[in-house]
């Protein structure tokens, strides 16, 4: 009887957790003093890449200090539409790309030259909004990462700029610096570093919807409220290189449609926020925890 | 001195004893290591185990010493195995005191060692001690090969019952040796790629390699080694609980060559990963598993059966709820079959269908989420072979009446609820948003540290009850001390 009864608790606990979530529930608003648009240049040189500490090297560079964030993108987005470079295509914005060379090396799939889906506006997460004239960013979240975007979604917002996805040895040497740190400040992690699974920021509430993106360059030390955060930017200045969102990289692979992303995100435990994790996912892939920056 | 020296006669003489002390060695490392990941880190214990213990954790070994973990826990879930072996099959007294003395020394030493190196700091002679530790079991392992010919004529069967050749080969023993041979050969495939990754700190997970196209060989090498140790430890367990629960008739002359053909061909599938059969690799392990998974079917039919016979034998014409009821009614017994067949749940039912589906769904989905279905379905493997040890220690100890019966069920229904969460968390892609998801989370971590932390509430119970027993002068360690398992296989 006391198992029946126990059963019937445990599973009316589980049907009482499928109950929707409130995706668009106020989110707090804080300006970290932390410029979007600001870029860094990272001279030509080795450095260590990967877990075993090979040494590589790359050439100069410029990057992003943050990620892309949602109000860039809802701009690109009102921009690129007028010039015909991103069209609709029902509840989705496509636009074209050329395509990669196909192999037909196994579980490999053809890229083909068309038009692939940058962002879906109908998913329930996303955060960019269209009037049917002009795309903008949700109220609160004007200065988080863009999410929801597809691989082909960051290549086309970089491309447009006349720029570029960093490669993944861009990605890793901009996080690291020379040095063999396993993250952007340093050897250790605290919560107060970056926004990862259950690190109680105040985006976050783990009883209903769980973690959230944060402002980018949230992490520099700033106390917001209550909440005293750690500056944790990377030897080049980059913020949020570890944790907050993935971020797609640009190389495409032989043998492989796969793309890597990097990082780590508010999704993932600390360990996943070490700089030479890799991640991947179909190029059509889209979460509220991948985003992207560029390079050029 | 004799206090000491019965009891240490006890727990390091005795098949009971020493699995007793694996059993505990075990429940020590989960109950500790436990602590380091999942909700325990959320919830800062993590932390705290750290600074009490002065682990010295550096992010960047993460993965060299979780190597390190897993084989310390698999060390003496060999061992635990191996004890069950001697102690349920005839061989040359020499052979099993051998073989038991050397695997008790070398797995203690892999975990004490190998831990010590791994969280505390790298000394340099801990892990070669810990590689001490790792040879003397394979030793073991190649003297358990010896011990367990079956083409000695000492050994040969005559009883119908029983699977054998016409000249009277016992095919259940030549299981027992096929499956302890590819086990043998099966941990050099891991060790040889352990040393050309060196010292264990520069290597890597399988399930983090996923997805690359081009794999090295030492690659291969390491994703066969621990795909085939676990499957082997699981085909090594049920051919044990068929000699516990004495399988033997019509359905035991079928399993066992099954059993012996499916091992051999799995193993030469996983074998071939490393091999120009690289590209068929997997179908000859398909091939291979479908003939040894046919034959644990047997062993469960042929079980449930005996249990229902058993339990209805006062009856003249049982209902169907009679014969339900004699099948439960004793949870040792019923126990370790079913936890088979909830395997199949979690582990290769999940297999088969990630395998048939792989490019359309699970593919499609980032590596991370994919990573979760890998490592989520061979824990759960791994904690279900756990189970049934541990189902069988509770007959091998003689638990009676209503702690039989609370221990069984325990057993049975925590990590069956645990296990049953984690195989929904490793699918929930399949039905909820990556948004969406937190409550539904909630929930399921809160089934599996309810289901596992009980299981652990419990199997800390036993070992704390087994302590004060052993300070009694005549306590149920005097009794099992002179048992023996053979002579305890049902009839």
């Amino acid at each position: 009887m006391k198992s029946i009864f126990l059963s019937l608790v445990l599973a009316a606990a589980l049907l009482f957790s499928c109950a929707p979530v409130d995706l668009n529930a106020p989110i707090p608003s804080f300006n970290t003093g932390v410029d979007p648009s600001a870029w860094v240049q990272v001279p030509a040189g080795e450095f260590y890449f990967g877990q075993h500490e090979a040494l590589e090297s790359t050439g100069a560079y410029e990057i992003m200090v943050t990620d892309v964030t949602t109000a860039q993108y809802a701009e690109f987005l009102s921009a690129a539409l007028d010039e015909g470079y991103v069209k609709m295509d029902g509840e989705n914005i496509v636009g074209f790309y050329p395509g990669d060379e196909f192999h037909a090396v196994k579980h490999e799939e053809e890229i083909r030259a068309g038009d692939w889906l940058f962002i879906p506006l109908a998913d329930p997460s996303q955060r960019i909004e269209f009037d049917r004239t002009t795309f903008t960013s949700q109220a609160g979240y004007e200065n988080h990462p863009m999410t929801s975007v597809t691989w082909f979604g960051a290549w086309g917002y970089c491309k447009y700029y006349g720029w570029r996805l960093p490669t993944e040895m861009e990605w890793e040497k901009a996080a690291r610096g020379t040095d063999t740190r396993p993250f952007p400040w340093g050897e250790n992690i605290h919560r107060e570093n970056a926004n990862f699974y259950s690190s109680r920021d105040p985006f976050e509430d783990m009883k209903t919807f769980g973690s959230r993106t944060s402002p980018v360059g949230f992490y520099n030390g700033q106390k917001y409220g209550e909440y005293q955060t750690l500056d944790s930017a990377s030897p080049y200045g980059l913020y949020d290189m570890s944790g907050n969102v993935w971020q797609w990289t640009g190389d495409v692979y032989e043998g492989m449609h796969y793309r890597f992303m990097r990082g780590g995100s508010k999704d993932t435990y600390d360990m996943d926020l070490r700089l030479w994790v890799r991640n991947n996912a179909t190029p059509t892939y889209f979460s509220p925890g991948v985003g992207f920056r560029c390079a050029k | 001195m004799q206090f000491i020296k019965d009891r240490f006669n006890y727990l390091f003489n005795s098949t009971k004893g020493l699995i007793l002390v694996a059993i505990a060695m075990v429940a020590i490392v989960t109950a500790i290591w436990g602590m380091l990941s999942g909700p325990m880190a959320e919830m800062g214990v993590r932390e705290i185990v750290i600074k009490a213990l002065g682990m010295d954790i550096v992010q960047s070994e993460r993965e060299g010493r979780i190597i390190i973990l897993y084989h310390s826990i698999a060390m003496a879930i060999v061992a635990i195995e191996t004890y069950m072996v001697t102690g349920l099959l005839k061989m040359k007294p020499f052979f099993k005191t051998a073989i038991n003395s050397i695997i008790t020394v070398g797995y203690l030493t892999t975990m004490v060692f190998g831990m010590g190196f791994a969280y505390f700091g790298h000394n340099w002679a801990f892990h070669g001690l810990y590689i001490t530790g790792l040879s003397l079991i394979f030793f073991a392992g190649v003297l358990l090969c010896i011990a367990l010919f079956p083409w000695n004529p000492e050994y040969y069967v005559a009883d119908k019952d029983y699977a054998h050749t016409k000249k009277g080969l016992d095919l259940e023993r030549t299981a027992f040796f096929a499956t302890a041979v590819t086990t043998v050969i099966s941990a050099l495939f891991g060790a040889v790629p352990g040393s050309f990754y060196g010292h264990g700190f520069e290597t890597f997970l399988a399930e983090n390699i996923i997805r690359y196209p081009e794999k090295t060989v030492m690659q291969y090498s390491v994703i066969g080694h621990l795909h085939i140790m676990l499957a082997l430890i699981g085909i090594m367990l049920t051919l044990i609980i068929g000699r516990w629960l004495n399988f033997k008739g019509i359905l035991h002359k079928i399993a066992m060559p099954l059993m012996i053909l499916g091992t051999i061909v799995l193993n030469l599938g996983v074998w071939g990963v490393v091999t120009p059969l690289e590209p068929i690799a997997h179908m000859i392990i398909y091939v291979g598993a479908t003939p040894s998974m046919f034959a644990a079917l047997l062993l469960l039919i042929w079980d449930w059966n005996k249990l229902i016979k058993d339990g209805t034998a006062h009856i003249r014409k049982p209902s169907f709820f009679q014969k339900l009821g004699g099948l439960v009614h004793d949870p040792l017994k019923f126990g370790p079959t079913w936890q088979m067949l909830f395997m199949n749940f979690t582990t290769s039912g999940i297999g088969i269908f990630m395998a048939i589906r792989l490019d359309e769904i699970f593919r499609v989905w980032p590596a991370r989420e994919e990573r979760i279905e890998l490592t989520g379905h061979w824990h759960a493997l791994s904690a279900i072979i756990a189970t049934i040890i541990l189902l069988y220690y509770g007959d091998m100890i003689g638990l009676k009446g209503k702690v039989r019966q609370l221990y069984g069920w325990s057993i049975i229904f925590f990590s069956d609820l645990a296990l049953g969460a984690v195989t929904i968390f490793e699918m929930k892609r399949l039905f909820i948003s990556e948004a969406e998801q937190q409550p539904l989370v909630n929930a399921l971590m809160y089934a599996i540290d309810f289901g596992l932390g009980l299981l652990l509430v419990l199997l800390g119970t036993v070992m704390v009850w087994r302590l004060i027993d052993l300070f009694k002068p005549k306590g149920r360690w005097t009794e099992e001390a002179r048992h023996e398992l053979a002579r305890e296989v049902s009839q």
